[in-house]
């Protein structure tokens, strides 16, 4: 199982012919994503690495049943390959783009919306379901078949946590990354309510950036709804204010989007932040290991008292509540420790 | 990217916002004859790219042009918080009664432009929300459908009673909306807006930041940056197509990512040390990228070592390695650099540096310690 993208994915690239979009397309293709077919206008009846190319996205869905687009458009023409897959009829449409003004973001966005499609990025490296599907750029090589899901609003930031964990054995179910700009389509509570519902995710690893206050809503969230371990990362702590860090939406402005800010309110939540992307195998292995303990104990009791149904779930929810404290509480000390 | 106010303020008038007249001056001599065409006490206002500069000293009020003079001379090659005031904005004075502010921003969370008005201006906006943030009136606009004018008389009401000044108002906010999509603005703000004795609204301070994604089509605006108000070094780094944050530290970083550019970054600090920039090379693995970047790193006099950290995917690391290579003999650096390549073709990489002897980590870590380790050495 995966979020977002499958063995059912039937794909179409836009800008297929370009210089990105070619290599891309072939990469995708070779990790063994059904590729059905690629846009660029006045390019039609051609073909890319043996994927047919045609003119317009309302001709490619008709002619391949395409459900999902990635787009590798350059920025002044991004936004209407998004309105043009979205009045397709495709309800999955990832943009890799950068540098689209947000401005125009924030028109297409409502389209989208109004059309019931899910937009991922732009800015982004795209997603990886392992030994699915792939679309986007990130590298299929380090990633290893398993049970972690991982969102990011980075790139290279997340391969190398990917990496980290696939050395430690832990394998991921699907590695998406959001984008780096101010306004992307999908943002992390999307990704932890799917992660959250998806069967085969057992645990979740959340990279986030200084910038906004998708971090500190996701911590929200997290503490209300989400049941399996979360560890995350933020990046930007040593970052000035008011300087964007490469990423558009990284940036300090008014006091807020710090990097303690998000971290504090993670913490808050129950989410151990690790110091280093390298840890986060560590913290993560802990977490899962106290939430069997957990689960056992529960078991236990429920047993024991079957008087009202009610209290014991009330129960739960406290234990929950209070084992959450306690590892948070138990991952400060030992990050305390390590830095000594 | 930054404008200075008075453009700021040309990108108003020229909307229909009223502003005082004033003219910009780099010498003492221009002040005085800017300040005798106005006729009138005028302010004599730094043009940094920075706030807070009345607090510095930076805003003063001159009763003649013979005092404009005097305090231009004082203001011009004043340093303000690290940059040097090379020009001055000479306006007229005007008499205030009430000061309000008005400002547009992109809200991330709700994906619209976002009014923010006070009746507390001319303070700083952050504090008012930080202290008495009852005194700020917020309103999303719908970015398809626009600022209806309706919902901008709401918003003068928030700021005014008398109905003339309501509709002044009005008039202001609708057209501050307009400037905001016509520039491609991530920001634009009139702090304060005030009224006179004579009951009129006028600007007399304007910021306005643009989208730096929507500079490709805003051709008039780019040529409004002040390239003297900037570092030398990060004008290198956007000529390069870099992205390049200065900082204080002496650990010289290049990486590819803006991402985990920051989080080595962060690293640098946690292990003990003091990073000297964020610098992302960005996806692509043009060698010429890497010469640039290393270019910058090398002549910020304070780098003691240079780390490079390369997480291979897109970017490859023998690309890297090539653009390394010819950065060594171009530029002949007497710094100690430690490299880290990994993911894509790191190994080829690695054959192309030998001859070079550079030390090489594998982890992120190991990486980051080796540097500190360096930079201390060189002390």
């Amino acid at each position: 199982m995966s979020i977002f993208i499958n063995k059912k994915t039937k794909l179409i690239v836009q800008g297929i012919t370009g210089r990105d979009g070619s290599f891309h397309a072939e990469q995708i293709k070779a990790y063994g994503t059904n590729v059905v077919g690629g846009v660029t206008p006045g390019k039609g009846g051609t073909n890319v690495a043996g994927i047919p190319v045609f003119n317009t996205v309302e001709e490619a869905v008709k002619k391949t049943k395409a459900n999902t687009s990635v787009i590798y458009v350059p920025p002044p023409f991004a936004v209407d390959a998004i309105f043009e897959a979205v009045a397709a009829g495709i309800k999955l449409v990832i943009c890799i783009t950068e540098g689209i003004p947000a401005n125009d973001m924030m028109k297409v966005y409502p389209y989208v919306k109004e059309m019931g499609a899910r937009l991922i990025g732009p800015n982004c490296p795209g997603l990886i379901s392992v030994d699915q599907a792939k679309v986007g750029i990130m590298p299929g090589t380090i990633v290893k078949k398993g049970g972690v899901g991982v969102v990011s609003r980075s790139g290279t930031l997340t391969y190398e946590a990917i990496w980290a964990l696939t050395e430690a054995g832990m394998g991921q179910t699907t590695c998406i990354g959001i984008g780096g700009d101010q306004v992307i389509g999908t943002n992390f509570i999307d990704c932890l309510e799917a992660f959250e519902n998806d069967k085969s995710t057992k645990s979740i690893v959340m990279i986030g950036e200084i910038g906004g206050s998708d971090e500190e809503d996701a911590a929200k969230y997290i503490k209300k709804y989400v049941t399996k371990p979360v560890v995350s990362f933020i990046a930007g702590q040593t970052a000035p204010p008011g300087k964007r860090m490469g990423h558009a939406g990284a940036i300090i402005s008014g006091g807020s989007g710090t990097a303690e800010d998000k971290i504090k309110a993670l913490n808050k939540a129950g989410v151990p932040v690790a110091g280093s992307p390298t840890e986060i195998p560590m913290y993560l292995k802990e977490l899962i290991q106290k939430a069997k303990e957990n689960k056992k104990g529960t078991k236990n009791k429920k047993k024991s008292s079957k008087k009202s149904k009610v209290v014991s779930i009330k129960k739960t929810a406290t234990k929950i509540k209070s084992t959450r404290k306690m590892v948070a509480k138990g991952k400060k000390k030992t990050a305390v420790k390590k830095r000594k | 990217m930054k404008i200075h106010e008075y453009q700021a303020k040309d990108l108003f008038a020229e909307a229909g916002i009223p502003v005082p007249p004033g003219e910009v001056a780099t010498t003492p001599v221009e002040a005085f004859e800017i300040a005798e065409r106005i006729n009138r006490p005028v302010m004599v206002k730094s043009q940094v790219h920075v706030g807070g500069r009345g607090k510095a000293g930076g805003v003063k009020y001159a009763e003649n042009p013979e005092a404009a003079k005097v305090l231009a001379a004082n203001i011009l090659g004043m340093d303000i918080k690290g940059l040097k005031v090379q020009k001055v904005l000479v306006t007229a004075a005007e008499d205030i009664i009430s000061e309000s502010y008005v400002g547009i921003v992109l809200d991330r969370a709700s994906k619209k432009p976002v009014f923010m008005v006070s009746p507390a201006g001319g303070v700083d906006i952050e504090e008012v929300a930080a202290k008495t943030p009852e005194k700020i009136f917020k309103l999303e606009i719908d970015p398809v459908r626009g600022l209806q004018p309706y919902q901008a008389r709401n918003l003068a009401y928030k700021l005014y009673r008398d109905i003339n000044q309501v509709r002044q108002c009005a008039s202001i906010l609708m057209k501050l909306y307009e400037v905001f999509w016509k520039v491609d603005a991530s920001l634009v703000e009139i702090n304060p807006l005030i009224t006179n004795p004579s009951s009129q609204v006028v600007a007399i301070d304007a910021k306005v930041n643009i989208d730096d994604n929507a500079l490709y089509r805003q051709k008039d605006v780019e040529a409004l940056r002040d390239l003297d108000a900037e570092n030398p070094a990060e004008i290198a780094a956007r000529d390069g197509d870099l992205s390049y944050v200065p900082l204080d530290g002496h650990i010289g970083c290049m990486v590819n990512g803006a991402g985990l550019a920051m989080a080595t970054m962060d690293l640098v600090k946690r292990y003990g040390g003091d990073p000297a920039n964020f610098l992302d090379i960005g996806g692509s693995s043009n060698p010429q990228k890497v010469v640039t970047a290393l270019n910058i790193i090398t002549s910020d006099t304070k780098v003691r070592s240079i780390l490079i950290n390369i997480f291979g995917g897109i970017t490859r690391c023998d690309d890297v390695a090539k653009g390394i290579v010819t950065a060594l003999e171009e530029l002949k650096p007497t710094i100690p650099i430690v490299v880290r390549l990994t993911g894509t073709n790191a190994d080829q990489a690695k054959k192309i540096l030998a001859k070079y002897k550079l030390p090489h980590e594998n982890t992120l870590d190991d990486v980051v310690k080796k540097a500190i380790e360096m930079a201390r050495v060189e002390i």
